[in-house]
């Protein structure tokens, strides 16, 4: 397997919560909670999970744009302290957002907004006055005519403005693009075509992608690996086909049968497991395994005093943090 | 625009659907590169704007009215009355005749020729006021919205002390604590009304900033140049100011009204420009004592056309200039 680029450390964030007129901390808000992985050379790594469960908060935190509470993140094996290097780790560990709408400053041009990256690591790229036929080129590569670059964001179509947010963040060529629910707020046919895009460019540039979204279908097509979040834990990890097809966590199980089938007839005879009860809120997380309270095979004494651990169980690859990961039935996806 | 062509509703879908596929397509930049200049903001809206009637309708306008601040003797050289200090009691409250085209005052003062050597004091605390809000407003604003934490909360909570104390009773305080004298000059007269009126007036500009910076902060551009490694002051500049200063620009304009109408009330107690200092503010307040709305209303007239005209003017502008910079009204 090729060398791991991006390499998350028990990583938490937690948040405070403050009441009061003195703002005291009452409490935290842990919105990651010591989540690890290894993320290689050229790969997808999908990160599924329902809304709140802290999938944004980890992308933000991969790119620095949040500081951890506590954990690292190692770029290339190498702990990034000073500014210097953390600026060098902002050419290699880049962005796309969710919203085209909010991404992109509607008051520069796309020929502005694309050349920003370079302007501003000029002096450490040596770049000198070729911003604009590199921004050209970009826009070529993410299949928008390079003529449209004296144009404005509100011109452009949501698809479009998705493609100009992800010239920006290949501008300088990075090794890892972080990519927070880059097509959910999509229209279904143009979805397709932006994650070709990043198919293509994932074979042209040797990308590594961290592909943060909700629709299981989406990480499926595009994600080598799989982790599965669950209140700012990962609560099962492995091969995309693996975790697809045979989920050893119950929560995992329970995510992939909900999503539907596009075949009518097998998605009226499958088994719809149905969890009971909300959420519990990320202030107050449940004792033990995180998932107890809402699980079928919990059991008292076992699950809600101890905390699962995520490890190797079944195929090589495949980890789960479950006390009875190894006496679930597989279900099909 | 002639090249403006906004995709939108299902023409949008089908743009999408041929720009993977052949985009960069048969005559493409490939073969020709592109000559246009690079553009920016900036430039595109001086485009804009120099297309607007109303852009050069209101710069001739705040051109005539500045030109008429600098060289009064310009516009009375042909005026039957030319001298603004020359009263005649004899011939007090006259109405507009062609021996002296907008009449007498109450102390038979020429009210054209005090227009026109007024338009310098009020355009002066006008302008001055709002230019010194604007920057220490702005300033002010940017820094407690861009930086939070306590120094938001120091300056917002020194901005409300000013904020609370009511601007004609600030003005009244500060004008009777360091009056002017006949032999004051000039420049110090219209510097302490100017002083006061940006002291009093600044947290305003700031709290619209600090909300406007506050709106656009949290946004994903905001977020993307951060993760870009761009510099606070790059972000500043080059994300929240251009996003946040739109509805400044509004409100300092029509505040530049308020600050001649609020000289003109300082005045009129006696404690903001001092005679012999012309202006509308005090020829206004002149014509509104009682009776005389009745008995001589040119009196009242003619310096509030002429600051009507003038606030007019520096608002039509403020609009044009909001609009040219927003890249969606175009």
């Amino acid at each position: 397997m090729s060398e791991v680029v991006l390499e998350a450390r028990d990583l938490k964030k937690y948040y405070p919560v403050k009441k009061g007129v003195l703002q005291r901390t009452i409490g935290h808000v842990k919105a990651v909670d010591k989540v690890s992985f290894e993320l290689h050379a050229g790969e997808t790594l999908g990160i599924v999970g329902e809304s709140g469960c802290g999938k944004s908060t980890l992308g933000r935190l991969l790119v620095q744009l949040e500081r951890p509470t506590e954990g690292k993140v190692l770029l290339e094996g190498r702990e990034l302290k000073t500014d210097q290097e953390l600026r060098e780790m902002r050419r290699d560990v880049q962005i796309v957002f969710q919203d085209p709408y909010t991404s992109l400053n509607p008051r520069m041009t796309v020929g502005d907004i694309i050349a920003e990256p370079l302007l501003i690591h000029k002096k450490d790229l040596g770049l000198k006055g070729t911003e604009r036929a590199r921004v050209q080129e970009l826009l070529e590569q993410v299949g928008l005519n390079p003529e449209h670059i004296n144009r404005y964001p509100h011109q452009f179509s949501g698809g479009q403005r998705q493609r100009i947010g992800i010239a920006r963040g290949i501008a300088l060529n990075p090794k890892v693009l972080v990519c927070d629910e880059p097509v959910s707020a999509l229209d279904v046919s143009v979805q397709a075509q932006v994650v070709n895009l990043l198919e293509r460019l994932q074979r042209e540039l040797g990308l590594a992608y961290v592909f943060i979204a909700h629709d299981l279908a989406v990480v499926r097509h595009i994600s080598h690996r799989v982790a599965v979040m669950y209140l700012g834990q990962i609560a099962e990890q492995g091969e995309a086909d693996q975790i697809y097809s045979h989920p050893m966590h119950p929560y995992t199980q329970a995510l992939m049968s909900a999503a539907p089938v596009p075949d009518p007839v097998i998605q009226a005879q499958r088994e719809r497991i149905v969890l009971s009860g909300d959420v519990p809120s990320p202030a107050n997380p449940p004792t033990g395994c995180r998932f107890h309270t809402r699980c079928w095979k919990a059991k008292t004494g076992t699950c809600d005093v101890n905390v699962p651990v995520l490890e190797h169980k079944g195929k090589a690859d495949h980890m789960v943090a479950c006390h009875f990961a190894e006496e679930l039935t597989s279900v099909t996806a | 625009m002639s090249e403006m062509n906004p995709v939108t509703g299902d023409a949008a879908t089908t743009k999408e659907g041929t720009s993977t596929a052949a985009e960069p397509g048969p005559d493409g930049a490939n073969a020709v590169p592109t000559r246009e200049r690079a553009r920016s903001l900036g430039r595109d809206a001086w485009e804009e704007l120099r297309k607007r009637p109303s852009f050069w309708f209101s710069t001739a306008l705040i051109m005539i009215m500045i030109i008429m601040a600098l060289f009064p003797q310009l516009f009375t050289a042909l005026a039957p009355q030319s001298d603004p200090r020359a009263a005649d009691l004899s011939r007090a409250r006259q109405a507009p005749s062609g021996d002296a085209w907008f009449g007498f005052d109450g102390q038979g003062y020429d009210i054209y020729a005090r227009t026109i050597y007024g338009a310098r004091a009020s355009i002066l605390v006008g302008v001055l006021t709002t230019v010194g809000t604007l920057l220490l407003g702005s300033i002010i604003g940017l820094v407690a919205g861009f930086r939070g934490g306590w120094l938001d909360a120091l300056l917002s909570r020194v901005g409300e002390i000013f904020w609370a104390i009511p601007l004609l009773l600030g003005g009244v305080l500060f004008m009777t604590s360091f009056p002017s004298g006949l032999d004051t000059p000039y420049s110090v007269v219209v510097g302490k009304v100017v002083f006061v009126l940006t002291i009093l007036g600044w947290p305003r500009i700031a709290r619209i900033m600090r909300s406007a910076v506050l709106q656009v902060k949290p946004l994903d551009y905001v977020q993307a140049a951060r993760a870009l490694g761009a510099s606070p002051l790059r972000i500043v500049l080059k994300h929240v100011l251009p996003n946040a200063f739109t509805s400044v620009i509004v409100v300092a304009t029509i505040d530049l009204g308020a600050y001649i109408a609020t000289e003109a009330t300082l005045s009129f107690l006696g404690i903001g420009l001092q005679p012999p200092v012309v202006s509308w503010g005090i020829a206004i307040s002149n014509a509104s004592g009682l009776g005389l709305l009745q008995s001589a209303p040119h009196m009242l007239l003619f310096p509030s056309v002429f600051l009507s005209v003038t606030v007019l003017a520096f608002i039509m502008l403020g609009d044009a200039v909001r609009d040219a910079f927003d890249p969606k009204g175009r």
